[in-house]
Order: C-alpha cells, then sequence, then structure tokens
C-alpha cells in the first residue's frame, strides 16, 4: 500500500482510561516524530458516547481525530475494531500507526497489521525516524542483553506496540484546537463471530508499583525464598514496593504482578536499590526513569551495576540486612 | 469428530544465545531445545477436549530440523500426529511469514480442523503476535490469553483475563484461540514416553515447496520487518564504586546518599552521626 500522506495515528485504547494512560504517552511521542515525518498527529477512536476522550487527546496533542461513533461499539469487540480500522487505513493510508501494547492492543495489532499486509514490532523501548524517513522501532531481542533496531521498510503503514510508561505524556491543554472527523458505522460490517457474554472488572490492587517513590528490586542474587523476606521487610520499612526478576518469579520467592521488565512492570521510582540482578534488557528497559539507582551486586562487573548511580560490591544479603539496621537506627532518632 | 491442531515452537531452554552478526538472526542451531511453555498449555487444553468428545490432534511446528523432537514430546504428551515445516529458506521469517507459512500447511495437511490452539506467547521472543496473525491468514475468529474453555455444538465457550476485566465469551468454529499458561498445567511425560514415540514416527516433514509457496519466497527477503542494528545498551551515569566490609559502605552510603534515600522515603534521615 502506498501512503497518502505522513501522518501518524494513534489507537484510542480508553478501556481503562485512569489505570492506562498508553495512548496519551503515544500521542506525546507521535508530536515528538511529527516534525520529522511531516505529517500530522492523529488519533482513532471507536466506540459510543466517547466524547470525553475524544476531547483528552486533543488536549493531550491530538490534531485529528477520526471517530466512530456508535451503540454497536460500546463494547470492545475485536471483529468490528479490525474491520474499521482496516477500511480507515485504506481510505486515509498513513505513513505510522502506534497501538498501546494493553492485552488488547496486543490482540488487536497483529490483526490488523496482518489485514494490511505490512510489518508490525512488538513492544518497542523507542522510537524514532530515520533520515530516510522510515520509522526506528527499537525493541528489546535475543533473549538477552541485546536491543534491535527494526524498519519496516516497503509496507505501510508501519506499525509498533509500545508498553505503558515507555513514553512521557504531555501535559492537559485545554485551549489546543483539533479537528473532529466523525464517520458513520459502514453497514456491511461482517457479523461477530467473537461475541462478549459477560464482563466484569477486576478488583482493583492496592497501590501500584508504577506509582511508589521507592522501589527495593531483589533478583536471584539473593539466594533462597527464606533470604528473599529480607527485600520485603526492608520494603516495608521504607514504604515502597518490591519489584522482582523474572528467575524470583519461577522460583515462587514472589508473585507475577511484583516482576519488573518488558513481561511485568514498568517503574519510575524516586530511588530504585537493587539486590542480586545481573541487569537484562527485559528488566532493566523497565527501570529507566529511575531517578536514582542502588545496585548490590558480588560481581562488581554485571551490567546492573553499571546502570547504577551507586554500585555497592558486597553480598545481597548481608548488604539488605546492614541497610535495614541502618535506618531503624535512623527512624528511631 | 473435533479435529485440533495445536501450533507450538521449540525454544531454546537457555535465554542468553548467541546471534549471527550478519543477519542480525538467533544461531538457534546451537541451543539445545524445549517445548515452549505456553504451548505445553495448549496442548493440554486440546488433548482434554479431544477426550471429551472424541477428537484428534495434529501438531504442526515450523522450526530447524531438530524441532522435529518437540513434535514427539507432543505425541507423548497425547497429540495424533505432527506436521514439521522446515527449511532453510523459512530462516528468519517474521511473525508475518510464519503465520502465512503456517496457515498453508494447515489448508494443505489438515483443511477441516474445528479448532487450532497456539500458546500465548513464546519465551524466546515475546512477541505474542503469531496466533492472532494466524486467525487472520486463516480467515477464522480468533481470541487471544484464553484461561479456561469449555465446547458446546458449534461454539466455544471462553474464559480470559484482559486489561483488568474478567471475560466470558463465545466463539464460532472453525476458529483460534491462544492459551495462557495457568489453568492447562501440562501432565508430565517421561523420557521413557518420548522414547516410544520415537518408535511409532508419525511426523510429516514438509518444505516451502510442498507447500505451494511463492517460488521465490525467502522468508529473510520477504518479512515486511528487518532488523537492521543489533547493539547492547550503553549507559552515562558517573557510577560511584563502593566496596571494603559491608558495614564500612552501609554507613558510607548512608553519609553521602542519606539525603536522598530520606528524601525519597519523605522521612529526614541524615541527623545522625556515626560514632
Ligand atoms: C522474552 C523475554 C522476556 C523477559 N522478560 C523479563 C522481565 O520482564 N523481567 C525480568 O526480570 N526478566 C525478564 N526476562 C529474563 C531476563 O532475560 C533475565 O534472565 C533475568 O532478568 C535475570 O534475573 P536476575 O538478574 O535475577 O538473575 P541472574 O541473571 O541469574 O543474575 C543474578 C545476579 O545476582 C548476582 N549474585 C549472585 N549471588 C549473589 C550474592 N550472594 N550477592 C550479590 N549478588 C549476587 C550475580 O552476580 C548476578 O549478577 C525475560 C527473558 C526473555 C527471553
Amino acid at each position: 500500500m502506498k501512503t497518502l500522506n505522513r501522518d501518524i495515528w494513534v489507537f484510542g485504547d480508553y478501556r481503562n482510561y485512569f489505570q492506562n494512560r498508553v495512548t496519551l504517552q503515544l500521542l506525546a511521542r507521535a508530536g515528538e516524530l511529527a516534525p520529522k515525518t511531516g505529517g500530522s498527529i492523529c488519533a482513532i477512536v471507536f466506540g459510543h458516547d466517547i466524547g470525553e476522550y475524544v476531547s483528552e487527546y486533543i488536549a493531550h496533542g491530538a490534531e485529528k481525530v477520526y471517530v466512530v461513533d456508535h451503540p454497536q461499539l460500546k463494547q470492545y469487540s475485536i471483529e468490528a475494531y479490525t474491520g474499521l480500522m482496516e477500511r480507515l487505513i485504506k481510505a486515509h493510508r498513513p505513513e505510522i500507526l502506534l497501538i498501546g501494547a494493553t492485552c488488547f492492543g496486543k490482540e488487536y495489532a497483529p490483526k490488523v497489521a496482518k489485514r494490511l499486509k505490512t510489518g508490525l514490532t512488538a513492544d518497542c523501548i523507542d522510537l524514532d525516524i530515520n533520515k530516510d524517513g522510515l520509522m526506528i522501532q527499537t525493541s528489546p531481542s535475543f533473549g538477552g542483553n541485546l536491543i534491535a533496531e527494526i524498519l519496516t521498510p516497503n509496507n505501510r503503514p508501519q506499525i509498533a506496540t509500545v508498553r505503558a510508561g515507555t513514553f512521557q505524556e504531555i501535559s492537559h491543554n485545554a485551549d489546543a484546537k483539533g479537528e473532529v472527523i466523525s464517520m458513520p458505522i459502514p453497514d456491511d460490517l461482517p457479523m461477530e463471530r467473537v461475541r462478549l457474554i459477560r464482563s466484569e472488572r477486576l478488583p482493583k490492587k492496592g497501590r501500584k508499583i508504577e506509582d511508589t517513590s521507592v522501589v527495593i528490586c531483589g533478583g536471584r542474587g539473593m539466594g533462597s525464598k527464606q533470604k528473599f523476606k529480607k527485600i520485603f521487610e526492608l520494603a516495608h520499612l521504607m514504604d515502597g514496593e518490591v519489584g522482582v526478576t523474572r528467575p524470583v518469579v519461577h522460583a515462587g520467592w514472589s508473585g507475577p504482578n511484583t516482576l519488573v521488565g518488558q513481561a511485568g512492570r514498568q517503574i519510575s521510582p524516586k530511588i530504585l536499590i537493587s539486590f542480586g540482578i545481573s541487569g537484562a534488557i527485559q528488566h532493566t528497559a523497565a527501570i529507566d526513569d529511575a531517578d536514582f539507582i542502588i545496585a548490590v551486586n558480588k560481581n562488581p562487573n554485571a551490567t546492573m551495576m553499571k546502570l547504577a548511580d551507586v554500585a555497592v560490591v558486597a553480598d545481597a544479603n548481608q548488604a539488605c540486612l546492614a541497610i535495614i539496621k541502618e535506618i531503624k537506627k535512623k527512624i528511631q532518632l | 469428530m473435533l479435529n485440533l491442531i495445536v501450533c507450538i515452537k521449540q525454544v531454546p531452554i537457555v535465554s542468553e544465545l548467541p546471534w549471527d552478526s550478519k543477519t542480525g538472526t538467533l544461531r538457534r542451531e546451537l541451543a539445545e531445545g524445549m517445548v515452549n511453555p505456553s504451548c505445553k498449555h495448549a496442548l493440554e487444553a486440546a488433548i482434554r477436549l479431544s477426550d471429551q468428545h472424541n477428537g484428534k490432534i495434529t501438531v504442526f511446528s515450523m522450526g530447524p530440523p531438530m524441532a522435529e523432537e518437540a513434535l514427539y514430546e507432543a505425541m507423548a504428551m497425547g497429540a495424533n500426529r505432527g506436521v514439521l515445516l522446515t527449511d532453510k529458506r523459512m530462516a528468519g521469517a517474521d511473525t508475518y511469514i510464519t503465520s502465512l507459512i503456517l496457515a498453508r500447511a494447515i489448508k494443505k495437511k489438515c483443511p477441516d480442523f474445528d479448532l487450532v490452539l497456539c500458546g500465548d506467547q513464546t519465551s524466546d521472543s515475546e512477541t505474542a503476535q503469531v496466533g492472532p496473525q494466524l486467525a487472520e491468514e486463516l480467515g477464522i475468529p480468533g481470541v487471544t490469553n484464553v484461561e479456561k474453555l469449555d465446547l458446546s455444538t458449534h461454539t466455544l465457550c471462553l474464559e480470559r483475563q484482559t486489561d483488568d476485566f474478567l471475560e466470558i465469551l463465545e466463539m464460532d468454529l472453525p476458529g483460534l484461540v491462544t492459551i495462557s499458561p495457568h489453568y492447562y498445567v501440562p501432565r508430565h511425560v517421561s523420557l521413557g514416553g518420548v522414547q516410544q514415540a520415537f518408535d511409532y514416527p508419525n511426523v510429516d516433514i514438509l518444505g516451502t515447496d510442498d507447500l505451494e509457496l511463492d517460488p521465490g519466497l525467502v522468508a529473510l527477503k520477504h518479512s515486511p520487518t528487518k532488523i537492521i542494528r543489533v547493539y547492547s545498551p550503553a549507559t552515562e551515569k558517573e557510577n560511584i564504586v563502593l566496596k571494603g566490609a559491608v558495614k564500612r559502605i552501609v554507613n558510607e552510603l548512608f553519609d553521602r546518599f542519606g539525603d536522598r534515600i530520606g528524601g525519597a522515603m519523605g522521612k529526614d534521615l541524615k541527623t545522625h552521626d556515626h560514632p
């Protein structure tokens, strides 16, 4: 497919608006890329009674918003949404489409890319435009410590998914102006072959690791489940949250909801203390936004130690215990 | 009779594999393989459905020749036959081309299927894209991250958790699901069982020519996405290194950075002097 313009489209994924601001974050990044492509920043919104999201997207940088508002679209529906996006893209032929890597986005993007016979890169940690005007899709790769830059040179649009927390939203500007382009629902959308019977919101978890200013991360180097309890003790003492690496989840020392990394949570604490973690890219891609990192590892050459503001060469357990003692002492004063 | 297909992938046991700097792809031939964990859950789900509804299971895998082992492991678990798609020209396929090749093979070897089951993602790349793209390529509905399924006549009832919602869905058949590794814990197979499966070879091996793909198709060349550069991440932090006796290090840590630590905790820590 040849493009008609250099526009950057962002899929408006509003279902968990208050928990997940990935659409706003993508609009912000699109705003940084648009001057390099020379196109407009567009949001695409499907649903019913969605005016408030349309205004939010304009206030966060969308210059145009394509809207299909119809009772039939009240619930997120994978087949209708795929068909709508396919038609819209074939009609308007943008250069780039960005989709948040929510559960829905991860199901949606591959289908849209396949329908349009184009490429897709999952879970990008950065996006940029190269000198030929192509989007560089940077994504962790090869199961280890490597990062790959990926292009979709010949097919359009260039599509990427991005996890929440990768980019920063711009602040809300109520005076921003944007063009709203409303479209009717096509009358020949195929019958839904997947039907939602029931949907209920799962109970909210407590304070989230994404929002805390202190995160204590523990890795395989803590040694055992018993010893790992010190990580929880320190986090509790500092009124922070616990983050872990994948081997820790696999060993059952902590639950999957504490996983920090590409496959888990993205964090941006004021302080991160990391114990016994080697620093694989799948983990460190999620801690970029930590203001200050203290890493403890017996191996001074571990990648995590190089990424730290302060690298403490020591046994992870002994150091954790000593820090607990020190803080207890200082709080009592 | 219920006609089930399971797509499985052999993945490296270790996550850190050498890669070929010329092509930018993994040198998988160097790794010992195992069946991707969530693919095993998909197979377990298929076996339970098959037991309830008198079904048969065909397992497909695309990969290097040694991926045949994965098919025998699947048969030891309870699959009836296997199809291995292997060809140098398939190497370096992105998810677009992988799903295209799998779809061709399914249409050729097992066109009358009722349900395709895939793992929700692989442990070595985690894109989670092949399942949904395969559904598109086959022109059938697909649902990802399914935790439980229940079959009655010609609709499938599905339960899943997605973006903080619990959803119950109904899907027409034929269709495709990707299975999350929670509910369908795979049955154990003994080494002896795998050995036995090898004694009754029931695996078809197909290359690109057998699939009537475009004769010029070379996965690396025709994949829409191209890897242009691979590198390891760098950093530009001051990187102060503290070493020595633990107690001394921790004292130094709080002397120099107590403000920062306390600031993040919302408490004043630095007022204390060490004797
Ligand atoms: C597709 C994919 C996605 C992934 N997603 C994630 C993800 O989201 N999050 C994640 O965390 N991982 C993820 N991983 C796994 C990741 O690649 C690493 O394997 C993992 O992060 C390593 O965890 P670790 O640092 O705890 O363990 P290791 O790599 O084993 O490191 C342990 C460290 O502890 C140190 N150590 C050992 N003993 C001591 C001691 N007594 N005192 C002090 N230090 C000690 C060692 O020197 C070493 O540096 C993913 C992998 C893949 C392939």
